[in-house]
């Protein structure tokens, strides 16, 4: 243990001591969240929608009077036909249409029920959800409003329509996508390219002719960008929390668990790929073209992958990060435990297994 | 008491790699406190047999014991009574002086009280105490080379392998590094090295040459000389070199 110790701290050292390896460490991830996060998470301040008013009665001026007030929206005024609408979209300035059907305050009086149509521009999916939003609870208010001194309330319902893309797929998607990134980045290119170098210096040989056992070395190594790489989760997601205001919906603690194991199969990996290579560079190169395109290309954070010819639907599977990806997601976004998620889980701890025991088989290999 | 006496007992041990029988059948003994000389072009075996008798490679054939323990199957012992110094550098360069002695000392599972001791003495007699916090990095390699044998011997292992330590070394930091191995020996050390410097295999108590994986000669550099009438191990090395098959 204390051989251990006496190990890990010298990586730390290593790592601490290294300019552009703590550069990448703590840099990127706090860089591409902010990218990520301000390209495409828009102010939703001052946006211009369209109103399309077919009641013109009390009901929908005090509703339309009360969403001109907020300092979110511009309003315009203007009776459209569905097909104007559509086309009005189509030049990119509007944001969202509200449609006030005919007969919208009697619907309230009479059905104790009526209902609003928001049109947004799913195109870009996190404006149109937080224009989205923001009319929603405006239109919540005003109804507690009215309702505040009435036995039996009314209720008025928002008919949502995204149009483009109705399912919102990549929405809030970059925060978990950028956490695969970061976290492939870090522990599968680190671990990889930190067991080559010492394979490239010659301290391998030494660490190998010495009591120190060579699976603890591997282990040894791998643990400090264990370490590292959840202090990087943790920086995302206060990065997340406190800078993008996307909460953690689900339970912190599971996201950490599934975290690790998503680390622990990227050190498996880089473990592997430091076995299989002799050279700094060829680590890298492998790590980089091997591990991060396959991520960026199949974990659903930049494509859908409903999207993709069928092949490719079905190499997605092997992916790791597309598991963690859903995984993160669902806790972050939706909120969902782990009854919901055992079967990507499981599906990662198969993999972290299995890279796990051919990467250590191929090392015991290697040594004889 | 010979016996007694035999720190590494090798016989007819032997690699094949495939076809390719990279050491045949070497058959040797170094005592204790010799500094045996382990020569050989490139391409001889002698890595291959090194890496064996440090526990690195499991032999094909033969019998060997390094400080009384099978090269088969005690290798963890092995490394426990061993150091070891590559023809590369191989301490850390990012590393301080002094944070390379603890962490060696620390893998070789010194205690903490032994690697402090240990640390002011080194320091103290590479005459390295006001480099100590500095990064290795910033050494001349002559320092270096100084430093990598203390630490190689740190844990006063009963053999220590020196594989072509003085590469690239001017000859007066060569001749200060022999002081050293020369004091190690002294202490009852094992040194077991390999060189290409012939001036160097003088300084050896015995020296073994490795031709194409069997080992020809194994005496004195003195007796050598004679039987090969030759003036200098220059001429005893090419006399045995010339007849090689294999190279680089």
């Amino acid at each position: 243990m204390k051989q251990f110790l006496a190990f890990v701290r010298k990586e730390f050292y290593h790592v601490l001591r290294d300019r552009r390896t703590l550069l990448i460490l703590f840099g990127m991830p706090i860089a591409q969240i902010l990218i990520f996060g301000f390209a495409l998470t828009n102010e939703v301040k001052d946006s211009e929608i369209l109103v399309v008013d077919y009641a013109k009665d009390n009901a929908s001026q005090e509703l339309l009077t009360k969403i001109g007030s907020s300092r979110y929206f511009n309003i315009r005024q203007a009776a459209l036909s569905h097909n104007e609408i559509l086309s009005t979209f189509r030049k990119g300035k509007i944001k969202a249409v509200v449609v006030f059907p005919a007969h919208f305050n009697e619907d309230l009086l009479h059905q104790n029920k009526a209902q609003v149509q928001i049109i947004t521009d799913a195109s870009d999916v996190n404006t149109a959800n937080m224009v989205t939003n923001y009319l929603s609870s405006i239109i919540v208010d005003y109804q507690n409003q009215i309702n505040a001194n009435l036995e039996i309330p009314y209720r008025i319902t928002p008919e949502v329509r995204m149009l483009y893309n109705p399912q919102l797929k990549g929405a809030h998607g970059f925060v978990p996508g950028v956490m695969a990134l970061v976290l492939l980045l870090v522990s599968v290119m680190m671990t990889a390219i930190s067991i080559v170098r010492e394979k490239e210096t010659g301290t391998m040989e030494i660490l190998l002719v010495s009591p120190f056992k060579p699976v603890l070395v591997i282990f040894a190594k791998a643990f400090p960008y264990l370490a590292l790489s959840l202090v990087n989760v943790t920086a995302i997601l206060l990065l997340s929390v406190f800078v993008l205001d996307l909460p953690v919906k689900g339970s912190v603690a599971l996201l950490f668990a599934e975290s690790t194991l998503f680390i622990i199969t990227c050190l498996a990996l880089g473990i592997f790929i430091s076995i299989k290579t002799s050279s700094q560079q060829v680590a890298m190169l492998i790590s980089l073209m091997g591990m991060l395109l396959p991520t960026i290309m199949f974990s659903g954070f930049l494509f859908p992958i409903e999207n993709m010819p069928l092949p490719l639907q079905v190499i997605s599977n092997i992916v790791p990060s597309k598991w963690f990806y859903i995984i993160v997601k669902s806790i972050m976004i939706k909120g969902l435990g782990l009854a919901a998620l055992w079967r990507e889980t499981l599906i990662l701890l198969g993999m972290t297994l299995f890279l796990l025991l051919v990467s250590l088989k191929s090392f015991k290999i290697r040594l004889q | 008491m010979m016996q007694d006496d035999r720190v590494i007992v090798c016989e007819k041990l032997t690699k094949r790699f495939g076809d390719f029988v990279a050491t045949n059948e070497i058959t040797f003994d170094v005592h204790r406190g010799e500094i045996f000389g382990f020569l050989g072009a490139n391409g001889a075996g002698k890595t291959t047999a090194m890496r064996m008798l440090c526990g690195l490679s499991s032999p094909s054939s033969g019998k060997a014991t390094i400080a009384g323990f099978d090269v088969y199957t005690q290798t963890e012992q092995i490394k426990k009574h061993i150091g070891y110094m590559s023809q590369k550098f191989s301490l850390y360069e990012n590393l301080t002086v002094r944070e390379n002695i603890e962490f060696f000392g620390g893998i070789y599972g010194l205690s903490d009280e032994r690697i402090r001791s240990k640390t002011a003495e080194l320091l103290q007699r590479l005459g390295l105490k006001s480099e100590a916090n500095k990064l290795v990095a910033s050494l001349p390699l002559g320092w270096k080379q100084k430093l990598s044998f203390s630490v190689a011997v740190l844990h006063e292992p009963k053999i220590v392998f020196l594989d072509e330590p003085t590469g690239g070394v001017d000859p007066v930091t060569r001749r200060q590094f022999w002081d050293m191995i020369y004091e190690a020996a002294n202490s009852g050390i094992t040194v077991f090295v390999t060189t290409h410097y012939m001036d160097e295999a003088e300084y050896c108590n015995r020296i073994s040459i490795m031709v194409d994986g069997r080992m020809e000669v194994l005496d004195t550099p003195a007796n050598l000389k004679s039987s090969f009438h030759a003036r200098s191990m220059d001429e005893v090395f090419y006399q045995l070199a010339r007849g090689a098959k294999r190279g680089d």
